[in-house]
């Protein structure tokens, strides 16, 4: 699904990843844990094809193609999805239309006819109510007064109608409760399919208690330090990231 | 986040050219090339007109001669020179005309072509339409339909003939021809419009529109409208627009009237797609018009709508006098513009009642080299007790090189009122534009759709129908705007 070979990426002058080699087969959850400032979304935005980062070597290889050749609307339609560690407001376009054109614009991108309005609304109602979320919040701007929570949640919302090869999750665990914790868990694990990939990106263990993860990598200083089952993360929330440092250069 | 080079040029390729550039290849009778008294006799001859309106023309010319131009708006352009211009131009065809089928199939063919088919059952149902062609109005729409309804609808020139009293009371009664430069000019040489009156009590059963085409070259149209709505009526209208793609300048100086008595109320919107002028900013129209409503009667209500699109240079300020009391006053406005356009528009609020309301939104979209200045009144007078005033004006601006201006004026002689204002300035973001195409939202699409979003506020007070084409120009007339 994905292959990542020696990554080297330089953000503002600085290099902040500095060979990344992973890879992710079909049907599997990765994670990926790491302190502040390792570089955990340079990452996921690498990844995604947002502009500003430069890459100095490696490459990436995305269901068979050359994913950083490719321009991020067409990383989408191939089936990548990130959802945002800070999503953005876009103030007078409500969440619906926003995720209608998101949908057509996909499904005209791989060929298909445009869901029916009818078709759209239904999908939209399920997938809502499986993730507990209020139907008014669909009339108004994307994001715009939403609150961390439900920031969130729209994120989950939109990787649930647009049902991604590979959804990345940019610390989507962040700043929610322990029950809005569950629910977007609970939006994983339904999607969780033997054809669908996960890069779950956390700062804290709390979330792979509700989504278990197949391998665990620790992500410090711009590589990956170590990897390892679902038990790494267990030895992480015990000791810290200290210890993980490598080369002798731990702080 | 600054915008990327990437999304400036993709906003540059955006959308299709101005659609509406065309000419129609057809003979028109034009009056003689400049401007004088003979011109003014010219036109008035041309139409029949009665005495009055005759005099009433050369008095406003001969004060025209002493009238300086409006110099406090921020927009530049070289002198006009109004003797190197047509007062009058009229398909040859047209004069003689007497039913929609006598209609020459050109100018059929253009409407249908701009997207405003004039047989009446081609047409968007529920729609009546006065088609202006340069200096005339060719056919105004479902006249029989309206009629039964008591409502007037029909050329301004013909109403001169069939209801002089009523055009005589009201014409020049909200904008005298003192007023400005280009509103004197054009009762000189006004030469169609439309004329609209719902008697008391009617609720219009259709929306009633004009659209003015400009086509022949050199040519300048003036024309005007006049709106009178008895006491508890209600009628929509809308205005439409659009001319050839030339190098030329031409001038399009109209003249608004709106008349609402007590418990009435005029919805006036205006979807402005003049041609703009090409990325250098060569040619395109400059649009000088003055637009103004009073609220005569208690309880009325105006309410205008305007999005401002095409045009080289919009010069406008579609204005409320509230002198009714607990009469309310409403302007939404999206101004777009792109290249070298020029806009300078807003609106004036003068209250004049007690418990008088206005509302004042507006928007503006500056990008390529152009300016887009807000610029507004809002006027309490020492009688209008508890005068409400609200205004918020937000731009957004595409690349570095254009510019926004927000220039409120506030006139208070009233402790009661209280008048509140709101601005903000923004751009379209990166960020934005990156999480829209993470989902698959192509750049062009990204940018129509946060445009449309910024300017949603204003989009839905359209009357239903023309929303979605005004959320496509909006989209369209961003072609090109690179810094
Ligand atoms: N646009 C940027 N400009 C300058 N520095 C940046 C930028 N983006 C990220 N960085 C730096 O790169 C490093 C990694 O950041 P980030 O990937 O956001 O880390 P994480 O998500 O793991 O907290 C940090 O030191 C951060 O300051
Ligand atoms: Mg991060």
């Amino acid at each position: 699904m994905l292959n990542i070979e020696n990554l080297h990426v330089t953000v503002a002058g600085r290099e902040v990843l500095k060979g990344i080699n992973l890879s992710i087969e079909a049907g599997k959850v990765h994670a990926i844990m790491g302190p502040n400032g390792s570089g955990k979304s340079t990452l996921s935005y690498v990844l995604a094809g947002r502009e500003g980062y430069d890459i100095t070597g490696g490459k990436v290889a995305f269901m068979g193609q050359d994913l950083l050749q490719m321009a991020p609307e067409d990383r989408a339609s191939a089936g990548l999805f990130l959802a945002f560690q800070y999503p953005v407001e876009i103030p007078g376009v409500s969440t619906t239309t926003f995720l209608k054109t998101a949908i057509n614009a996909l499904r005209k991108k791989r060929g298909e006819k445009e869901l029916e309005p009818v078709q759209f609304l239904k999908l939209q109602k399920e997938k809502l109510t499986q993730l507990g979320m209020d139907p008014e919040m669909l009339k108004r701007g994307v994001n715009v007064g939403f609150s961390g929570g439900e920031k969130k949640r729209n994120e989950v919302l939109q990787m649930a109608m647009l049902e991604p090869k590979l959804a990345i999750l940019d610390e989507t665990d962040s700043g929610l409760d322990i029950d809005a914790l569950k629910t977007v868990a609970e939006g994983v694990n339904n999607l969780r399919s033997p054809t669908r990939s996960f890069l779950i990106i956390t700062h804290y263990q709390r979330l792979l208690n509700y989504i278990k993860p197949d391998v665990v990598h620790v992500l410090a200083r711009g590589k990956i330090q170590k990897t390892g089952g679902p038990e790494l993360a267990l030895l992480l929330e015990e000791q810290g990231y200290a210890g993980f440092y490598g080369d002798g250069e731990a702080a | 986040m600054p915008i990327s080079n990437e999304t400036l040029q993709t906003v540059q390729s955006l959308g299709q050219k101005y659609a509406a550039g065309f000419i129609t290849d057809i003979e028109s009778d034009l009056a003689p090339k400049g401007l004088n008294e003979e011109i003014v006799r010219f036109i008035s001859a041309k139409k029949g007109e009665p005495q009055w309106l005759l005099d009433l023309r050369l008095q406003a010319y001969r004060h025209w001669l002493t009238m300086p131009e409006p110099q406090w708006s921020k927009v530049s352009f070289p002198t006009i020179d109004y003797q190197d211009a047509f007062y009058y131009a009229a398909p040859k065809s047209a004069s003689k005309l007497k039913n929609l089928n006598e209609l020459d199939p050109k100018l059929l063919e253009t409407y249908k072509k701009l997207g405003i088919p004039l047989r009446e059952q081609e047409m968007l149902a529920g729609v009546a339409v006065d088609a202006v062609f340069d200096s005339v109005s060719i056919v105004t729409t479902f006249r029989e339909n309206l009629r039964k309804a008591g409502v007037i609808f029909c050329p301004i020139s013909e109403a001169v003939q069939k209801y002089p009293e009523l055009v005589k009371k009201y014409m020049g009664s909200v904008v005298p021809y003192t007023d400005n430069k280009h509103a004197c000019l054009n009762i000189a040489v006004f030469t169609d419009g439309t004329f609209v009156y719902i008697p008391e009590g009617v609720r219009c059963p259709m929306e009633l529109s004009t659209y003015f085409r400009i086509n022949e070259a050199k040519t300048g149209q003036f024309e005007r409208t006049l709106i009178v709505a008895e006491k508890g009526s209600y009628v929509s209208y809308l205005e439409g627009c659009s001319a050839p793609q030339r190098d030329e300048n031409q001038m399009h100086a109209a003249v608004v009237e709106l008349i609402a008595m007590d418990d009435a109320e005029i919805k006036y919107s205006t979807i402005q797609n003049w041609y703009p002028g090409d990325e250098e900013g060569k040619g395109g129209i400059y649009n000088f018009v003055t637009k103004r409503g009073i609220c005569k009667g208690a309880r009325s209500k105006i309410s205008w709508t305007q999005v401002e699109t095409g045009s080289a240079i919009t010069w406008k300020y579609p204005s409320c006098i509230l002198q009714g009391n607990d009469s309310i006053g409403e302007f939404y406005s999206v101004a777009l513009t792109n290249h070298y356009q020029q806009a300078d528009t807003g609106t004036k609020m003068i209250h004049l009642g007690k418990n008088t309301k206005s509302r004042i939104i507006s928007k503006g979209i500056s990008a390529g080299k152009s300016n887009n200045t807000y610029r507004g009144l809002v006027r309490v007078s020492s009688k209008a007790k508890q005068a409400r005033n609200y205004t918020q004006c937000d731009s957004l601006l595409i690349g570095k090189t254009c510019g926004a201006h927000t220039v409120p004026y506030i006139e208070n002689k009233n402790p009661t009122a209280i008048i509140e204002h709101e601005a903000s300035t923004s751009k379209i973001g990166a960020d934005q534009l990156f999480y829209c195409r993470q989902r698959g939202i192509s750049q062009e699409e990204a940018v129509t759709l946060i445009v449309n979003g910024f300017c949603r506020e204003v989009l839905q007070h359209l009357p239903m129908e023309f929303a979605v084409e005004a959320q496509k120009l909006v989209a369209i007339s961003l072609e090109g705007s690179v810094g």
